[in-house]
């Protein structure tokens, strides 16, 4: 058995009291709205609201055609970079950190100049379809690189071939063995994409769009427990998803084990 | 007509010329092998015919249908892969039924080929199985199954044996061999694993550096080597030079002792040429009589192989290896005694540099 290090556990616990003791914090006081007494009535407060329910569906749905559209874009280019285009991965690997250095701020914009005075910025429509174009660039790095890892994981020449020969066109081969295959990674940047997009503030609150980020700051300049209730909300969902993601894996991780020579 | 015909093949990638003018006519339920050290240009020229790889010039023919040009999943070709290539979300019998679900067949048609299939290759009971829970061997099985499920022209296998092991490689190859009579489909298998040529094929095809080196029966090729590359690649081989003494009756001087042998080429330039001896035809006992070749050296090295032994014997320049059988009568020599070997002079093999295609 290994001897427990001392310094290991020490810079843990130390890491573990800077991430915990402001979240407990955050905790205690959004459980404190009656005086001394703990409860749930700014939770209440806040869960009740018809305008979280709007905000938080709004949301719901902005970061379900994120990672639709996301998916759509990104497995059959990372197939196709692995596939055909392998001495591209460099170029492709800068593009798709480019949201990592650029700050959402500057990003939304750069898309208002670019599109003002066109219908994207003159309609409701048409700023929620900047809003999505701006949440799927942010998803990039997290989606692309989740499933660049699962083709990894898989010989997609392989399998691209075998399907080839046994008949199967470019439509088969993406549908029936290259999707089922990276699904689990595409999964993982989903989630991490929809936690996201859940509590994302600066590009929903530029583009005057009402999202789940925005009503929670708005919350904040005329409430005082009810941020924090909702803060904790976010910061539950976020790791439900991480949590999911986890359970996924495991539970499937299984069958999505590489074959071949061993 | 041949039911496979690959003429004048040529493939080049930028200044690199990885297959060169390559010909070959196989028939229908015709056994070829691929045969050649790495990056000889077996494998390319397998990928050429299933599709995977667009020749630079040449045509292909299968059944009498040009597929140059023609996308592999519409050239009924069913390949088996080195790294197997099964589908990790698919059970076997989905692996194995995948090339009939997408032809669009009855489900009823497809069960009942895929429990045909599985029968073929004894896995059955493993229909329900994941590739994952499958041996490498066994995996292999699956990817053959698959491949012929969809009941191929042509059945193209690259190196499906060489990951794994000596035991299981034996045991599937006879396999291999005996679904291929069975269904008599036409078959071109690359290996670079001369023994897996030699007990498969009807006929080895011997590349070297993108090119033919030799076309023929594993017999011939074992036996009647055209080139100095086919002798060397194909079994173990002594290569003696020698210098010609008389071309017209065949003498010709090995490290200053006469021998004889059968053929020598006519207008040859060189006084001196190259001489193959497989170790098994030299004998230490005069077993060939008087009128075989003999030649005196001191032994050099004895070692124990099991079934033979290893002897190399050392002349004045030269050093050659004999194999003698493992029988209760051997009585082996030791290092630095004096022996005379013997062969007879057709077991002379002379060789050439120069590519010879015998079809």
């Amino acid at each position: 058995m290994r001897p427990i290090n001392f310094w290991s556990w020490l810079w843990i616990t130390i890491g573990a009291i800077y991430f915990f003791v402001p979240l407990f914090a955050t905790l205690l006081f959004s459980l404190q709205a009656k005086r001394d007494e703990l409860g749930f009535t700014a939770y209440v407060n806040a869960l009740s609201s018809p305008a979280f329910f709007n905000s938080f569906l709004f949301s719901f749905w902005t970061a379900a055609t994120t990672i639709t559209i996301s998916a759509l874009l990104i497995l059959p280019t990372a197939y196709w970079v692995q596939l055909q285009l392998p001495r591209l991965r460099p170029v492709i690997d800068f593009i798709t950190l480019l949201p990592f250095v650029v700050p959402a701020v500057v990003l939304v914009f750069g898309l208002i100049r670019t599109y003002n005075r066109t219908s994207l910025t003159d309609s409701r429509q048409g700023l929620y379809v900047l809003l999505v174009g701006s949440y799927v660039m942010l998803s990039i790095p997290y989606m692309y690189r989740a499933i660049d890892t699962g083709l990894r994981a898989i010989d997609v020449r392989a399998l691209t071939e075998a399907a080839q020969s046994l008949g199967a066109g470019w439509f088969t081969i993406m549908t029936r063995v290259i999707f089922p295959n990276v699904y689990i990674a595409l999964l993982s940047g989903a989630f991490i994409t929809f936690a996201i997009v859940m509590g994302e503030f600066t590009i929903a609150f530029l583009l005057a769009q009402p999202a789940f980020g925005p009503y929670i700051n708005l919350l904040s300049s005329s409430k005082v427990y009810e941020p924090s209730a909702l803060a904790i909300i976010s910061f539950g969902l976020t790791w439900a998803s991480i949590g999911v993601v986890q359970w996924i894996s495991h539970s499937f991780s299984d069958q999505s084990q590489m074959t071949g020579p061993r | 007509m041949a039911f496979l015909e690959i003429n004048d093949v040529h493939k080049i990638y930028g200044q690199t010329v990885v297959v060169d003018t390559f010909n070959l006519q196989v028939e229908q339920g015709e056994f070829v092998s691929f045969l050649g050290p790495s990056g000889c240009g077996k494998t390319t020229t397998l990928r050429m015919v299933a599709g995977f790889i667009m020749p630079t010039a040449g045509s292909i023919v299968i059944n009498a249908v040009d597929v140059t040009r023609m996308p592999p999943n519409r050239r009924n070709v069913g390949m088996v892969f080195q790294s197997y290539a099964l589908f990790p979300n698919m059970t076997v019998a989905a692996n194995v039924g995948f090339g009939l679900k997408v032809a669009g067949q009855p489900v009823r048609a497809i069960k009942q080929r895929v429990a045909e299939m599985l029968e073929i290759i004894h896995m059955t009971e493993y229909a329900n199985r994941y590739p994952y829970q499958l041996s490498g061997g066994q995996q292999q099985r699956v990817a053959l199954a698959r491949a012929l499920a969809i009941q191929p022209q042509v059945l193209l296998l690259d190196e499906p044996l060489s990951a794994l092991d000596a035991k299981i490689r034996i045991a599937l190859r006879q396999e291999i061999r005996t679904i291929q009579r069975q269904l008599n489909i036409t078959t071109i298998y690359v290996t670079h694993d001369q023994e897996e040529a030699l007990s498969l094929s009807d006929r080895i095809v011997v590349m070297n550096q993108g090119r033919i080196e030799q076309i023929g029966t594993p017999f011939a090729i074992y036996n009647r080597p055209r080139t100095r590359f086919v002798a060397s690649f194909v079994g173990t081989l002594n290569v003696l030079t020698a210098e010609v003494v008389d071309a017209a009756t065949g003498r010709i001087m090995i490290d200053g002792q006469e021998i004889r042998v059968n053929r020598l080429p006519t207008g040859q330039p060189d006084l001196s040429l190259a001489i193959a001896l497989r170790p098994e035809v030299i004998s230490l006992n005069d077993v060939y009589g008087q009128t075989a070749n003999h030649l005196q050296g001191t032994v050099e090295d004895v070692t124990f192989l099991g079934p033979v032994v290893r002897i190399c014997v050392r002349f004045d320049q030269h050093t050659i290896h004999l194999d003698s059988f493992n029988t209760p009568q051997l009585v082996p020599p030791r290092s630095g005694d004096s022996v005379t070997v013997s062969f007879p002079p057709e077991a002379c093999l002379v060789l050439s540099d120069t590519p010879d295609v015998e079809v």
